[in-house]
């Protein structure tokens, strides 16, 4: 595909109706992509009373805000790695089941369901009667406080996003070549040393573009927050949804999505180009 | 070699049945007498009664439906527009930019997107409630749709679009002739994102529907928050069926026309979008 088009670029298409396809097109980039970033910025800019001041960048250096970026970063930070962990070997065997066109679609299927049903389940599973206390108190461990928990809250986020880090690492493992895995054992490398030096290396750009799926919206989750952690997190996320829906305070509500979107373009940055990932 | 097996198996299985269990307890306890989500009772339909008898919970059913068809019809129409517009760009770097540009809304978190369009919203002066709700999820599904079509439209050898402008068509002619038939599945499949994604959005939904309008996610939501009630566990099987009903057809339409147009299997690839 890429080279037929390297040999044919599309100087065919006729340049007349270019022009006609691309009015509208650009009407809804110009109001939904341009206009609300402009507006985010624009109403940083502004406090609740609608004067225009720089106090709420001011406030958002404060250790109140400052405290609640890192541990929303650090949340976010968890639920990757332990998505990861769990992801990646899941990814592999999968790579190596008979059926793993189906596998593959039993694992994305949950995905597609509500994220809110899914929650709202996991507030029945740890609830101080539910399913995860019964099993705990017949091992002898005895009944615990569940939800309303940093564990709760990780949990049910490594949950939700597991399908969307299993994903890329599993088109990245579809991709290696097997017989460089064969290369490797037959050269003398034992199974870990193959997976460190051969296998992950190759898939890393799988690896980098789940993190990605994963992260970004890990630090802006909200409603988790309210439904399983009970507000005892509060990630960037919860804390844009307060000063929109409750406190009112757009400015500094902007404020923080302005940061938010700056953290958001320096992992992308980082992780490398995401459409490559995903092609 | 058996044992190891055997042991992937057994890893496979476990995420698996974690992937699953919370839905499936869900749906077992809504036919609970016993009214929570512990302790079975005995079997009851009487959730899956209050659910149909609720007729504000029907409304908002509909309310929900007529969002996701409107705003999936109408994003559709949009984003196989921008897609010819993408793929009409002669030079490599503007088609790149737009590609990043229309990607923007695609990676962005619901909150952003949510808080940006009511500040949009307020500015230009669209009443909170079905038109902004409708027109937000018109807005994020256009991406979507895009991404799905390009692909198909860079299949498309240049020569079959000449072979027909040399044999006297029309422009008009030549995109519903010879184009859309031929990028038809990934038209189909942009449809298709874009009718779950409204279905399923919560975030920017509830950030821009006022107090009057509600759709199904934040009405649960905001029942959720005030606890457990089985007829939410009947509403979400319900949910649960027709969403699994969607994709196991949608799987299967894809997987026929693939066959058919040529052969390959499929990658998983094309579940890459459901990303949220």
């Amino acid at each position: 595909m890429r080279a037929a088009e390297a040999t044919f670029p599309s100087q065919n298409v006729a340049p007349r109706t270019r022009n006609f396809y691309l009015v509208p097109y650009l009407l809804w980039m110009l109001l939904f992509v341009a206009a609300p970033i402009i507006l985010i910025v624009y109403d940083s800019l502004f406090d609740v009373d609608g004067n225009f001041t720089f106090a709420n960048y001011g406030h958002f250096f404060t250790p109140v805000y400052m405290k609640m970026t890192f541990s929303s970063f650090w949340y976010a930070f968890l639920i990757t790695a332990f998505s990861l962990l769990v992801s990646y070997p899941a990814a592999y065997l999968l790579t190596r089941t008979k059926h793993k066109q189906l596998w593959l679609l039993l694992i994305i299927l949950p995905s597609w369901i509500n994220l809110l049903l899914k929650t709202y389940a996991f507030i029945g599973l740890f609830g101080t009667y539910g399913a995860a206390n019964a099993i705990l108190e017949t091992i002898g461990i005895g009944r615990q406080q569940i939800l309303f928990t940093d564990f709760s809250f990780i949990f049910v986020s490594v949950y939700i996003f597991i399908p969307f880090m299993i994903l890329p690492i599993f088109n990245a493992l579809e991709e290696l070549n097997p017989s460089l895995i064969d290369a490797a054992r037959d050269l003398g490398a034992s199974p870990w040393t193959t997976f460190r030096r051969v296998i992950f290396p190759l898939t890393i750009n799988g690896v980098k573009s789940g993190c990605q799926a994963v992260f970004i919206p890990a630090l802006s989750l909200f409603m988790i927050t309210r439904l399983i952690a009970g507000n005892r997190v509060i990630t960037l996320g919860t804390a844009i949804e307060q000063h929109f829906l409750v406190t009112q305070d757009w400015g500094m509500g902007a404020t923080i999505a302005v940061f938010l979107i700056i953290a958001m373009a320096i992992i992308m940055i980082l992780t490398g180009n995401r459409a490559r990932g995903r092609r | 070699m058996r044992s190891s097996l055997r042991w992937s198996n057994i890893y496979l299985w476990l995420v698996f049945i974690v992937l699953y269990a919370p839905i499936i307890y869900l749906s077992y306890y809504s036919f609970n007498s016993g009214g929570s989500m512990h302790g079975f009772e005995g079997f009851t339909l009487d959730w899956y009664k209050e659910v149909f008898a609720d007729t504000r919970l029907l409304i908002i059913l509909m309310n929900t439906l007529v969002i996701a068809l409107f705003a999936s019809v109408i994003s559709t129409i949009l984003g196989v527009i921008g897609a010819i517009a993408i793929h009409n760009i002669r030079k490599r770097t503007n088609q790149n930019t737009l590609l990043s540009l229309n990607n923007v809304l695609i990676v962005s978190p619901d909150v952003i997107i949510g808080a940006s369009f009511l500040i949009l919203f307020t500015m230009i002066g669209i009443k909170l409630g079905f038109a902004s709700v409708l027109i937000s999820h018109i807005a994020f599904s256009v991406p979507i749709v895009v991404i799905m079509v390009l692909p198909k439209l860079q299949e498309m050898s240049p020569t079959l679009l000449d072979a027909a402008r040399d044999l006297g068509a029309t422009e008009w002619n030549v995109l519903t002739k010879v184009m859309l038939p031929f990028i038809k599945s990934g038209i189909f499949a942009g449809f298709f994102m874009a009718l779950t994604y409204s279905l399923d959005d919560f975030a920017v939904t509830f950030f821009v529907t006022g107090n009057g309008f509600t759709t199904l996610s934040v009405e649960i939501y905001s029942r959720a928050r005030q606890g457990v009630s089985l007829s939410i566990n009947a509403l979400s099987t319900l949910i649960f069926l027709f969403t699994m009903l969607l994709v196991v057809g949608y799987y299967f339409i894809t997987r026929r026309s693939r066959g058919q147009v040529s052969g390959q299997q499929g990658s998983g690839k094309e579940w890459g979008l459901v990303n949220k």
